[in-house]
């Protein structure tokens, strides 16, 4: 029952006395109202702007946010409304909807942020009215084709644990990931190539010996040919080969559509090696020859317009049914029409039915060879409404299918113009983010100081750092130090300074770390990227049991090296013994240290070594310095790594 | 021709009423109607302004152009017997309701049938049955009548009933009726027969209690 008629219930109720005088038994109790409240009115406070109904109203769909008991969870109760931090435009939407009982989608919002809002709301965008529905369909679908754009550009990003096998794969489905993968690609394109040429010049007469008529070329030189053929088929065998070996599910690969084709091209070949002797079936052997043709095929694999048109013609399938089967009607019909028209004249072409099916075709394509032509006047009448009519048939259904090609074509320029963007678009994120995450270090390293130094009791550095970290900084930075001080370890940032501070837990007298490569996304431990990305470290601090001691005298040798994989690592003693590892003296340099002068730094021992990293990006300003914490007796540590 | 059929269209959709503006003798396209004043129909009906307030609100959400024609009605009547099929009881009711027969119910009717209905006295109640029974209104309420009115009702039950209706379920219906109520039995009833035997009968004077609750 909708929500407005809820409102004509009482009228109901009340006309059913007409039913009294006719009926024969008592009539039930009617239920009361137990507390009948008089109707009030609500205020939503939206962000600020007021919304106000009447609580029946909201109380027609007790399914949702509003009409249930849960916005009580929203009542302020100082000014005696329901407060919401949404958006006050969508929300008109979505209270038009109790009013009214239709829920319509407004063409300038976005699609997510409407869906989010409803989500919020409880309503299920299901119910959105007729009049709004397609539009709605048709944006989302949009916006899950896009996103399916960018996920699938996401998915040429190397991961660090593939096996051979997924590289191998990753190599043949995205060429430009490598330059194996490339040469391969060209390589393969130009044997298609060769075997097609081959394929089409082997028919080509060439040349005659006098005596006899003109042979084909693939006669004369039959071995050449069939060599330049084994040549490509093993080729393609080859790639078959791998390809299926690379598969992550080899039977769906075997099902895929260019498997089959690559299957088709170069079966005919082995077909004919096997049956060579057979008479029989020779005929047969030289109609398989034919499929060789479909090593053309091959080339969708190179070529981006080819996939599209063969994903266009998938999708108008139905267009193109149509079209065929109109045609078909209409040929059946023009065909018996000429047939009978020109059956009275004499040497007429127009032999049976199914011969005038010649003619039609050949009409209403307007192709008009002219081997067939209608002599009588009926037969030349019928003649033009045939072409006439073959015209119109052939156009109704091609700017379907055009402008369904239209519309992948772009959508896939879309896409590979995004993908060029993206690089640019990315490039400036992270240099802002890591001027966030900049901010956030410093911060974090002030949180984690301030900490430390609660254990030393130093007020000075304490008043200079304590200065505006907010409760919620501060309380992020203690929830991950907690997080560190119960795994034994600690975090280490990298970013594009290539400036790594690593401030070690104040209890812990090791160092240990593993660094993260991740620069984008700090606070994830996404292990390394490839060389050329950045550097990644496995940071498994090895200590001997003798480094227990306290740390002015341990020296602690590590490498750092720039290593692709994260070990795991155990609890209590780490390995660290990728991390070449200096810790710094105990004198305490100035907090102000700039991280490019390592020389500066009061360290005892004399190696630090530095990590090279490649990370063409331009060095943001690093924050100030990089500290450490005097070691005695707290056995804090902090080593700088600098990595320039 | 054209002038012709202009104008006979603004005739049959204009109502004159009171309340109209002279914008609407512009409109063609659109009714509206706007009903008398709430001191007026508080007169008139035995219902307090707040409860007017409310019917209003509630009638005006369903018809934002101020009148009930007999499809919405239908539509409207319809959606609270989803099972069966409402449409000819409707339109029995949608006539006694239209008490001026211009083939719309404005708010002014529906308002004072609803007034009858809830905060009437038995006999305008029983009156009010009488003429919802009596389709042509001529004072009788023939077998035929009757028999109409019934396989409405039993059409609003719907096919999946138990017992299951049978054909002359409503015909048995109507013997009954007739017997308990044609006194006289030539074959009409009046509205004194049907007053009289009603108010005789105990479940149906209860029954007209039921709904005074109801708003």
């Amino acid at each position: 029952m909708a929500a407005g008629v809820a409102a004509w219930l009482p009228f109901a109720r009340a006309a059913a006395i007409g039913w009294m005088p006719v009926a024969n038994l008592p009539m039930p109790v009617a239920p009361t109202e137990k507390n009948k409240r008089q109707d009030e009115l609500i205020i939503l406070n939206v962000s600020g702007r007021r919304f106000e109904t009447w609580r029946n109203t909201l109380d027609r769909y007790p399914d949702t946010l509003l009409g249930s008991s849960e916005k009580e969870f929203f009542y302020n109760e100082e000014t005696k409304e329901y407060f919401f931090d949404r958006d006050p435009d969508v929300f008109r939407s979505i209270l038009n909807f109790y009013r009214t009982g239709k829920l319509h989608y407004p063409r300038y919002e976005c699609i997510s942020s409407y869906e989010e809002e409803l989500a919020f709301f409880g309503i299920i965008p299901e119910i959105i009215g007729d009049c709004c529905y397609e539009e709605y369909k048709d944006r989302k679908r949009e916006n899950a084709e896009r996103l399916m754009d960018d996920q699938e550009d996401n998915k040429d990003a190397k991961l660090p644990n593939m096996t051979f096998r997924e590289t191998m794969w990753r190599a043949f489905e995205n060429p430009h990931t490598s330059t194996m993968a490339l040469v391969f690609y060209y390589v393969t394109g130009f044997f298609i190539a060769v075997s097609v040429i081959t394929n089409v010049v082997e028919t080509v007469p060439c040349g005659s010996s006098p005596n006899q008529k003109e042979v084909p070329c693939g006669e004369r030189y039959t071995v050449a040919f069939f060599c330049m053929d084994t040549a490509c088929v093993m080729i393609f065998t080859v790639e078959y080969l791998m390809r299926l070996f690379a598969a992550p599910s080899r039977y769906r690969f075997m099902r895929s559509v260019m498997s089959i084709i690559d299957v088709v091209a170069i079966l005919p070949y082995y077909i004919g090696l096997v049956m060579t002797d057979n008479e029989d079936v020779s005929g047969a052997f030289v109609t398989l020859r034919v499929f060789r043709v479909f090593r053309i095929f091959k080339f969708s694999r190179h070529s981006q317009g080819l996939r599209i048109l063969g994903y266009t013609l998938k999708s108008c399938a139905s267009e193109l049914g149509f079209l065929l089967f109109s045609l078909t009607m209409a040929i059946i019909i023009f065909a018996t029409v000429m047939f009978y028209a020109e059956k009275g004249s004499s040497s007429s072409k127009f032999t049976s039915i199914p011969a005038s099916f010649w003619y039609t075709i050949v009409t209403m394509t307007t192709l008009g060879y002219g081997d067939m032509v209608p002599k009588t006047i009926a037969g030349k009448i019928f003649g033009s409404i045939c072409s006439l009519s073959g015209v119109l048939v052939i156009a109704l259904p091609v700017p379907v299918i055009v402008s369904n090609f239209s519309r992948i074509y772009h959508q896939n320029q879309r896409a590979d113009k995004r993908r060029a963007q993206k690089k640019a678009r990315l490039a400036r994120i992270r240099i802002t983010k890591t001027e966030g995450s900049n901010a956030f270090l410093h911060s974090k390293r002030n949180g984690l100081f301030n900490e430390a130094l609660e254990f030393t009791n130093s007020t000075e550095e304490e008043q200079r750092l304590s200065k505006s970290t907010s409760l919620l900084e501060s309380q992020h930075h203690h929830l991950l130090h907690c997080l560190e001080k119960t795994t034994y370890k600690c975090h280490i940032f990298f970013y594009d300074s290539l400036f790594v501070f690593l401030p070690l837990p104040a209890s812990l007298s090791l160092s240990c770390f593993y660094l993260e490569a991740g620069l984008q996304n700090y606070p994830s431990r996404s292990p390394s990227l490839s060389s050329q990305d950045g550097v990644t470290g496995t940071c498994c601090s090895r200590r001997s049991k003798k480094h227990h001691t306290p740390l002015p005298n341990a020296s602690a040798p590590a490498h750092m090296q720039p290593l692709t994989h994260t070990h795991t690592h155990q609890q209590g003693l780490q390995e660290l013994s990728t991390i070449h590892i200096q810790p710094l003296s105990t004198s305490r340099s100035s907090l102000n240290m700039r991280v490019d002068d390592p020389a500066s730094l009061n360290c005892q021992s004399s190696q630090i070594t530095t990590a090279i990293i490649s990370i063409p990006t331009p060095p943001v300003t690093t924050p100030e310095g990089d500290a450490h914490l005097p070691a005695a007796p707290t056995h804090q540590n902090v080593v700088k790594v600098s990595a320039l | 021709g054209l002038l012709l059929g202009a104008a006979t269209l603004k005739n049959t959709l204009l109502e004159k009423d009171a309340g109209d503006s002279v914008e609407d003798e512009l409109e063609l396209s659109a009714v509206r109607h706007r009903p008398e004043g709430l001191e007026q129909l508080e007169a008139q009906t035995r219902f307090s302004r707040k409860e007017l307030q409310i019917l209003y609100r509630g009638f005006k959400n369903e018809c934002p152009s101020g009148v009930v024609n007999e499809e919405t009605f239908k539509d409207i009547y319809s959606q609270f017997f989803p099972q069966g099929d409402a449409s000819t009881y409707a339109h029995f009711l949608f006539n006694a309701f239209d008490t001026d027969h211009n083939g719309s119910v404005s708010f002014e009717d529906f308002v004072m049938g609803l007034s009858i209905l809830l905060r009437g006295t038995i006999q305008e109640k029983l009156n009010w049955a009488f003429n919802l029974y009596d389709i042509n209104k001529d004072g009788y309420i023939t077998k035929e009548e009757m028999l109409d009115i019934m396989k409405a009702i039993y059409d609003m039950m719907g096919k999946c009933t138990y017992p299951v209706l049978k054909e002359e379920t409503p015909r048995q219906h109507v013997e009954v009726f007739f017997q308990k109520m044609d006194k006289n039995k030539d074959g009409v009833v009046t509205i004194d027969e049907f007053i009289d035997c009603c108010q005789n009968d105990e479940n149906i004077m209860r029954s007209m209690h039921l709904f005074e609750n109801v708003l």
